[in-house]
């Protein structure tokens, strides 16, 4: 494995995403210092890689991302890891609003808290907030997880689609459509997995569930999908 | 009927129209918003109340054999690498896979690549088609972001974020459950048979200051190689105009208030947004004011129909237009053929707008297999090139009777209007005087 150490005071923020974009080798790992709240750090990777930014990010950080595995020790901006597909993405901090949206796939772990519309339109990626989120979270969220060790602000999972919400802390109020549903063993067990992911010590025991309405009332697809994991 | 003056009842209400009647009745009824395909339908100002003046001893025009009138238009030129290069001022707007079926984007695909001009996705992501094509794609990036993919973005020729539709303003999109089969599900990650609501704002930026962000985000991705359109509704023009290109636009496209809709609430498309030619000469002085003119190219759509109503639009400051439900006419829409599936529907050839339902009698905005078998693809493909290539024509035909060589070379001292409204709009003046109206 390649190692590769990148000041962003020195080097800049394209000249950073353009090498990253060429790499040819996989599983470099990259140590990317000095960010200073820069955008759009770390967009679009297409490469499987070890990145560890050292400091705050702003807009945008890991957008998009595949195979790439990220970690940002310090705060992100807005849209950190937005429509992600595959990798991860790990902020040892807070977030500001629309963290994973439209993300498809992949993991992202907030240590801290998330503002307003985390995982809005999510497709598919799993997101687990060690603290608590804000207003309009999982906003027509169409599939994957949010988990939220915290509490969560009004219009939790509003007009959502398939995705699932599990909620230690407390919900302010839920969106139309998001009803809470039994913690049967398949939720259970996909609860597990996740915190097991995420490296987060909180019992499964002290979560709730939420999904849409249609999944109390009848599984679809999804929820098979997730039985055969368990 | 003794003791009743029959000359009473037939003195129908302006005020509540056979038409108002009927919404009244079926609002009461169903107690739902009414939903339609295509665009507005009652009259607006629209381009044939513009003529051009053609040439005389003040103008002369340029001989069709031997000196001709060039087509060809160059979009994204500010920023890009590669701008998109056009063999003529035409484009095909974004219509989704959803909206539209499988064989109808195919039919487009085939059509785009053949003329030399782009095609654009519309909502509900890229399919393997247009991944294929050989010609110009235009990704759109919607609120919705259905089927999103970083890998379709960066080879795609140009990105287009759509801040908003000109049929629906501020509204969101809707794909109904009718048009969500197996395959569109997939793609969208929704579950079959499930209306598609998408939001009306994006999910990731909120105003004009988030725009530039994300569009600097998306160059990031495309490593600063392609153009970077910003569509928006025609309401706000010249302030919106404005702060996309603040936000760093390299394409406007402007789509005024008769632009299609494969589904949207009828009170959106007939009550929301201005008309097409009142929007041009808004978009155009305010890059003007930016001193930006033709290095941010315009692009407008919403109701070009044919030659006539394009070179308008490029007399008027456009750079190119672009054209949806014409371009499905082309191909059959509303072609008075399968008559009992249009009554099936409640309407007939001609009158139908009924996009939403899925029962598109000609096979274009269905999935209904046996529906889109009778798209047939090569001859429609050869449809729209013959439709594409009359238009362009007909745009060199009035460019070389007003004296140009080149067709971006038409000005708004070609034209003068037909009606005052027109006049005021376009800021051309009114035939047979020097008027213009709130100039």
């Amino acid at each position: 494995m390649r190692y590769y150490k990148v000041n962003l005071e020195q080097t800049s923020i394209r000249e950073l995403n353009q090498q990253l974009h060429t790499l040819q080798e996989h599983d470099s790992c990259w140590q990317i210092n000095h960010p200073n709240g820069g955008h759009n750090i770390a967009v679009g990777l297409r490469q499987a890689a070890q990145i560890e930014i050292y400091g705050s990010v702003g807009y945008y950080c890991g957008g998009l991302n595949q195979h790439a595995d990220l970690t940002i020790y310090g705060h992100a901006g807005a849209g950190v890891a937005e429509n992600i597909l595959s990798g991860s993405v790990r902020i040892h901090g807070n977030v500001a609003q629309y963290a994973a949206a439209s993300g498809q796939g992949g993991l992202v772990v907030i240590d801290g808290d998330a503002s307003a519309r985390c995982g809005i339109a999510m497709k598919g990626v799993d997101i687990v907030v060690k603290g608590s989120v804000g207003y309009m979270s999982a906003f027509m969220a169409q599939q994957g997880h949010l988990v939220i060790g915290g509490d969560a602000d009004e219009g939790l999972g509003e007009s959502l689609y398939d995705a699932v919400i599990f909620i230690a802390g407390h919900a302010e109020g839920l969106g139309q459509g998001c009803v809470e549903l039994p913690m049967d063993e398949a939720r259970l067990s996909t609860l597990q997995q996740l915190l097991a992911r995420a490296e987060f010590a909180l019992p499964a025991s002290r979560f709730r569930c939420y999904g849409p309405l249609r999944h109390r009332l009848n599984p679809t697809p999804i929820m098979a999908e997730m039985q055969d994991m368990a | 009927m003794s003791g009743i003056d029959a000359r009473h009842l037939v003195s129908a209400s302006a005020m509540f129209s056979l038409e108002v009647q009927q919404a009244i009745h079926r609002a009461a009824e169903t107690g739902t918003v009414a939903i339609q395909g295509l665009g507005v339908s009652r009259p607006v100002p629209h381009f044939d109340e513009l003529v051009f003046l053609g040439a005389g001893l003040v103008r002369r025009p340029v001989e069709a054999c031997g000196e001709g009138c060039k087509t060809n238009v160059t979009l994204g030129t500010r920023h890009a690498q590669r701008p998109i290069q056009l063999a003529r001022p035409i484009t095909l707007a974004g219509m989704s896979y959803g909206a539209v079926g499988y064989n109808a984007k195919q039919t487009l695909c085939l059509a785009a690549a053949r003329s030399g001009t782009s095609l654009t996705t519309g909502e509900g992501g890229i399919t393997d088609l247009e991944r294929q094509s050989n010609g110009a794609i235009i990704y759109q990036l919607t609120p919705g972001r259905s089927g999103l993919h970083p890998d379709d973005l960066c080879h795609a020729a140009a990105l287009e974020i759509v801040v908003s539709q000109g049929a629906r303003p501020g509204g969101g999109g809707l794909l109904p459950a009718a048009k969500v089969n197996e395959r569109v599900s997939q793609q969208r990650r929704l579950p079959p048979n499930t209306a598609m609501y998408s939001a009306a704002r994006h999910p990731d930026w909120l105003d004009a200051d988030e725009l530039s962000l994300k569009i600097r985000e998306l160059r990031e991705l495309t490593d600063w190689q392609i153009p970077i359109l910003v569509k928006l509704g025609a309401t706000r023009v010249a302030e919106d105009v404005t702060l996309a290109v603040k936000a760093g636009a390299d394409v406007i496209v402007l789509d005024g208030m008769q632009a299609g809709t494969g589904s949207s609430p009828s009170v959106f498309v007939e009550h929301v947004g201005i008309p097409t030619v009142a929007a041009i000469r808004q978009a155009v002085e305010a890059l003007q004011a930016l001193g930006l003119h033709r290095e941010v190219q315009l692009v407008v759509s919403g109701g070009i129909r044919n030659g006539a109503d394009a070179a308008k639009a490029l007399a008027l400051g456009a750079d190119a237009v672009s054209i949806g439900t014409a371009a499905l006419m082309a191909i059959g829409c509303n072609r008075p053929i399968y008559n009992f599936d249009y009554h099936k529907l409640g309407t007939e050839a001609g009158a139908c707008h009924h996009c939403h339902t899925g029962r598109c009698p000609v096979g274009i905005t269905t999935h209904d297999v046996q529906l889109e078998a009778r798209l047939d693809v090569e001859a429609e493909a050869e449809h729209l090139q013959n439709f594409l290539q009359v238009m362009t024509l007909e745009i060199q035909a009035l460019a070389e009777a007003c004296g140009k060589r080149h067709v971006l070379h038409l000005e708004p001292e070609d034209l003068v209007a037909l009606s005052v409204e027109a006049a005021a709009m376009a800021k051309v003046p009114l035939a047979g005087t020097h008027w213009i109206p709130g100039v």
